[in-house]
């Protein structure tokens, strides 16, 4: 026994372990540096939180406790109490729902037409998508003001759906193509072969399978419309979403009044991320390109 | 008729033949109808607003936007901030994007919580760091308890903190929309390369440079453009944190259109943005097209 343990033991000192503790050191910097980041990430946001959940006079002390001591829904209850806050919290919704029905009917048959057909002007029709994604946001606001302006319907819902709409509608349709892109053409001429008509193959096969995508590509589109805030506040004065009614407010509101605003939007996004998370890289991957 | 529409898609495989208006005409036209009237004409209709008075053609639209006493600054602001942010958080998201690939543990939890500023807007992320900055905030508390004393980070004389605060609120923010694109850039990429590269003994800088980076080329093309166009759009972060004291272009445009009541001048501004933008899309797309093709060379 104990020579023949003695004799596997004895190289080891000539083994170099050198590598070994580098790379367990590497594994162990690459783990605090990911830590350090996830920290700088959620610190401002737990900072954020614990100034909209504290009570007022504890937002008045200095220096601040980092800790929660003092917590209270009072600033946060303050905040949604406010006049209007509530009806742009409604104003968000609507828009955020309309852009987001509009856009998925306008923009999941182009996305279709895009993945399954061959069509004269396609190669321009898809270059002109990418370019109208990078015009500004500015410069159709102040134009469509003037525009909603003749057509009474400035300072509607509907104004900003619109805008919204047309913001979104060229993402929608390059995403809604590539999901179309993922489900095979073999299914739907299988659907096609047994009988169904091109529309009940589009919805009977097509339609199951692309759902998730499509879903969250729409849930893409509600983000951006519920983050939009130059746009909304040019186009409305009285019907503003949440992020117009907090800019607007802004230069003649107290500090606690911001900072429950900023924890007003940011709770949304986490959850919306929490629901995407999955989808992430292939909303902005693939189909961007 | 019923009968022979079926074939439809068979046409993917042959030549389109016209014969009478194909289905996929009609699915695009209603968006191309709705892109026109809602993205088409209103940028029309934006030149002729910062072109045209009651009398006809007039530059004078232009020159009030230009002697502005805040046009300069927020020209030069808007610049600055673009210039220094946009190469930092593109090495901060491929560093970000290369530790997530190396699988640390907990990986989807970091992916998740780095991805959470993807769906927050630019004013939230303005908020969110007001209350760190502002003189009685979260960031002078810590220093006073460190006995380092506070710091008017906020203060309207004091520009290079003003500046530095925008830029971290703006860079928490948008990074994480250059590193998902990055991410899914890199998982198109077999790890084989990588490894290849390894046995042959190149170090982690020479693979960075030589393989990773190459190959990425396409989706740091996508982030560059994207979030330059964006980055010429922020305005809410700078508006949050500061108010009027660090002008951006974007936000005089608000400026003009709400507190001054011109239309007119805020078009010119918006058609500013719109021009750089333009511009610098062209730039990247030949930057980078020339350098890939001495690249094949």
């Amino acid at each position: 026994m104990t020579t023949t343990q003695t004799k596997p033991l004895a190289p080891q000192p000539d083994v170099d372990t050198a590598p070994l503790k580098r790379l367990r050191r590497d594994r162990a910097l690459l783990q605090a540096a990911c830590i350090v980041i996830s920290l700088f990430m959620l610190v401002p946001i737990y900072l954020i939180s614990l100034a909209a959940l504290s009570t007022r006079e504890s937002l008045n002390d200095f220096p601040l406790s980092l800790l929660p001591t003092n917590l209270s829904f009072e600033t946060l209850g303050a905040f949604l109490g406010s006049t209007g806050i509530l009806g742009a919290f409604g104003n968000s919704l609507i828009v955020g729902i309309g852009t987001l029905l509009i856009s998925a009917l306008i923009g999941i048959p182009a996305g279709y037409a895009l993945a399954r057909f061959a069509f004269p002007a396609k190669e321009p029709y898809q270059l002109f998508l990418l370019f109208t994604r990078a015009l500004p946001i500015v410069v159709l606001s102040v134009p469509l003001a003037r525009l909603f302006l003749t057509v009474d319907l400035y300072d509607t819902t509907y104004a900003v759906i619109l805008l919204h709409t047309a913001l979104a509608l060229p993402t929608t349709i390059l995403i809604s193509a590539s999901v179309f892109l993922s489900v095979p053409i073999d299914v739907e001429e299988a659907a096609r072969v047994f009988g169904c008509t091109p529309a009940g193959a589009f919805l009977k096969v097509v339609m199951p399978m692309a759902l998730p995508g499509l879903a969250a590509a729409s849930i893409f589109t509600f983000v951006m419309s519920w983050n939009e805030v130059l746009g909304a506040s040019i186009l409305t004065l009285d019907h503003r979403t949440l992020p117009a009614q907090v800019l607007t407010s802004l230069a003649d509101s107290p500090l606690a009044y911001r900072f429950a605003g900023g924890f007003a939007l940011v709770i949304p996004s986490i959850i919306f991320i929490a629901f995407m998370r999955r989808y992430l890289t292939n909303m902005w991957g693939s189909t961007i390109r | 008729m019923t009968v022979d529409s079926p074939p439809a898609p068979v046409q993917l495989d042959t030549p389109a033949r016209p014969r009478r208006i194909p289905p996929a005409v009609l699915l695009i036209a209603p968006s191309i109808v709705f892109m026109a009237l809602l993205l088409g004409w209103p940028v029309i209709q934006g030149v002729l607003q910062a072109f045209r008075s009651d009398e006809g053609f007039t530059l004078d639209f232009l020159t009030r936007m230009v002697e502005d006493p805040y046009f300069w600054p927020a020209v030069r602001n808007t610049l600055l901030l673009i210039v220094v942010m946009i190469p930092l958080q593109f090495a901060f998201a491929i560093t970000m994007a290369l530790l997530l690939r190396s699988n640390p543990r907990l990986n989807k939890v970091h992916f998740f919580v780095w991805a959470i500023p993807l769906a927050l807007s630019d004013l939230a992320a303005g908020l969110v760091w007001l209350s760190i900055f502002n003189d009685r905030g979260y960031l002078n508390s810590v220093l006073t308890s460190l006995g380092l004393g506070s710091v008017p980070w906020l203060a309207y004389d004091n520009p290079t903190t003003l500046f530095l605060c925008v830029l971290v609120a703006e860079v928490w923010r948008s990074t994480s929309l250059v590193l998902v694109i990055v991410v899914s850039g890199l998982q198109g990429i077999p790890k084989d390369y990588d490894e290849a590269a390894q046995v042959f003994g190149a170090t982690f800088w020479q693979r960075l440079r030589h393989v990773t980076l190459p190959l990425l080329k396409p989706s740091l093309q996508v982030a560059l453009i994207l979030r330059t166009i964006l980055a010429f759009q922020t305005f809410a972060v700078a508006q949050a944190l500061t108010g009027q004291n660090f002008p951006l272009v974007v936000g005089e445009t608000y400026r003009w259109y709400t507190a001054l009541q011109n239309p007119n001048v805020a078009a010119a501004l918006a058609l500013v943005i719109l021009v750089a933008s333009m511009l610098i899309s062209v730039f990247y797309l030949r930057a980078l097209r020339d350098k890939g093709q001495e690249g094949t060379r």
